[in-house]
């Protein structure tokens, strides 16, 4: 882009920072050959059976455009999967749109629910777009900090102090991306109650919902009482079925509401493409043994991943959901951002810094572990040996108790 | 404990102390379940899997289809069991189908395998015929492809 182009670029995009994932995702390509714990996606490629109904619906010419909501009989499947996994009845007529990914639902919801200068909650960290896509709404993005005290979870009472009249949008994604943490259903019933009492809209990005461990079950805020008619519930493919670059995802919500956020879908999308539609309803009707065989590699990985930084001295919590872990690097006396480019320059690891994902994140590094074992080994040994080479001296740090 | 099979059997060489981390249980526990499992006979063996084109000589593997007289009383079991323990034999499986038995015979050439069926296999009381197969390429055995190709590749960092 020739430098005479740039004073013609809106203010309000120009406001925007650039993402500190994309500066490091530089930095790693620089690097040569890096074992990356940086992705944020499965290692897994989609599963065959998927993968061989988009080919199928291609050699049958299924190349046309679908319905603005997305074709009825993957909408029926979802409206099915929901009520299965959540317990909530959405109608596949006028309360289900599918969209180009998660992404795009949270946009539209976005858009179609805020005035200029409302506030939408959310926690950090957390994954990169919430607070851009919130400021390119005309809304303001309101940060309640979670802290490494609760392994990353919300908690109802921080939530209530960030609401202002201003106040609009709850945002909630758990299990979360980047630090793995679930949600207490206590808390969620205390976001439940907040949310009626100050009559806000909830967004719950249950993207993370399957990747769950230690038999753990995962309640959405949708189905408690008074919810459902003031919640979005959002949900794709990407991460449970392997499926990122089919880019496919949906949200259930109230007629109103879906026909608001419809009302942009159908002038900036049209639809989204029929190939990962066809393949999306191969995912929800047959793809449940496949889906879980990747659960649980993954949750082989979280014990190994867990164990071995925490045994490398990088204290670490047990993430209960997704598959990022989040250490704690404080013990090096680095900052995230110094941690992260010296362990890739030294060890040829990439991790991505903590506060990529918001202010709160420093101390702390993401580690995903979407990777294979063998791969994943031997980035953890040699991240355990940048870890003991780098220790501050056990004598200058603060007793813990 | 299944999980720990699971994974046995896709990596039997990982040590207990690597098992014990990717589970969530003690060394101690890993140890004393397998032991268990040797022992019961859950578990017969550890082997490699190795591919033969790439040793300097893989020898040749036939697959035998063997058509056998049950014996009153005791089936097919004795018969098998005595084609089961010739050395050579690295499988057998009683089958429904066309045929009873079906074999897997290693060897150094064509002719040993030639050799033990007819002096050993055809010859002995039971075996009504056999039927003699050579295997020509090996694309996948155990669960590993012989030429793996890896799947696309992903970004090194994403959101």
């Amino acid at each position: 882009m020739s430098s005479s182009v740039k004073p013609k670029i809106a203010d309000r995009i120009q406001a925007i920072p650039r993402s500190g994932i994309r500066e490091f995702f530089e930095l790693v390509l620089n690097a040569g050959d890096v074992i990356s714990l940086g992705v944020g996606e499965p290692d897994f490629s989609t599963p065959w059976h998927i993968r061989e109904a988009a080919i199928y619906s291609l050699e049958k010419g299924q190349t046309s455009y679908t319905s603005n909501l997305g074709l009825l009989e993957l909408r029926k499947s979802i409206s099915k999967y929901v009520s299965k996994k959540f317990h909530v009845d959405y109608d596949p007529a006028r309360e289900v749109i599918v969209t180009v990914g998660v992404s795009e639902a949270l946009d539209l919801a976005f858009r179609a629910l805020l005035n200029p200068g409302e506030e939408v909650i959310y926690h950090e960290p957390c994954y990169v777009s919430y607070s851009p896509t919130i400021y390119m709404a005309y809304g303001v993005p309101v940060a309640v900090e979670t802290s490494a005290d609760d392994d990353f979870a919300l908690r109802a009472a921080a939530v209530e102090k960030a609401i202002t009249p201003k106040t609009k949008v709850i945002m909630l994604n758990f299990p979360t991306n980047p630090t793995g943490a679930v949600m207490d259903p206590k808390e969620l019933q205390g976001i439940a109650d907040l949310a009626i009492k100050h009559d806000l809209i909830v967004i719950t990005d249950e993207i993370y919902s399957e990747l769950l461990y230690d038999e753990r079950t995962h309640p959405s805020i949708t189905a408690l009482p008074g919810m459902k008619e003031r919640t979005i519930l959002m949900h794709g493919f990407s991460k449970a079925f392997a499926m990122t670059g089919f880019r496919l995802g949906y949200a259930c919500a109230p007629p109103e509401l879906t026909e608001a956020m419809m009302k942009i879908h159908q002038y900036s999308m049209l639809c989204a493409g029929i190939t990962a539609q066809v393949a999306a309803i191969e995912a929800l009707e047959h793809g449940a043994a496949p889906m879980e065989e990747m659960r649980k590699a993954y949750w082989r990985r979280r014990n190994l991943v867990v164990s071995k930084l925490n045994g490398a001295g990088l204290k670490t919590f047990q993430p209960g959901g997704a598959f990022y872990a989040f250490p704690d690097i404080r013990s090096t006396g680095m900052t995230s951002r110094e941690f992260a480019t010296r362990l890739l320059e030294e060890e040829k690891v990439a991790v991505v810094p903590g506060t990529a994902f918001g202010k709160a994140g420093e101390g702390f590094v993401r580690a995903c572990y979407a990777t294979d074992e063998k791969q994943l080994t031997i980035a953890l040994d040699r991240i355990a040996a940048f870890a003991q080479r780098h220790r501050k001296s056990l004598i200058t740090l603060a007793p813990t108790p | 404990m299944d999980a720990l099979l699971d994974l046995l059997t896709k990596d039997s060489r990982l040590s207990p102390e690597d098992l014990a981390a990717r589970l969530n249980l003690t060394a101690a526990e890993v140890k004393a379940q397998t032991a268990a499992w040797e022992a019961d006979g859950t578990i017969l063996g550890y082997q490699a899997v190795v591919d033969p084109e790439k040793t300097a000589n893989g020898g040749v593997t036939a697959l035998i289809e063997v058509r056998l007289t049950p014996e009153r009383g005791g089936g097919f079991d004795r018969l098998a069991e005595r084609v089961a323990k010739f050395d050579q034999v690295s499988t057998c499986w009683l089958m429904s189908g066309g045929y009873d038995l079906a074999v897997v015979v290693q060897a150094a050439s064509l002719q040993e395998v030639a050799r033990f069926v007819a002096e050993k296999l055809s010859t002995l009381g039971g075996v009504l015929s056999t039927v003699t197969h050579f295997q020509l390429k090996i694309y996948k055995q155990n669960g590993f492809l012989s030429a793996p190709v890896p799947d696309g590749s992903r970004l090194p960092i994403t959101p």
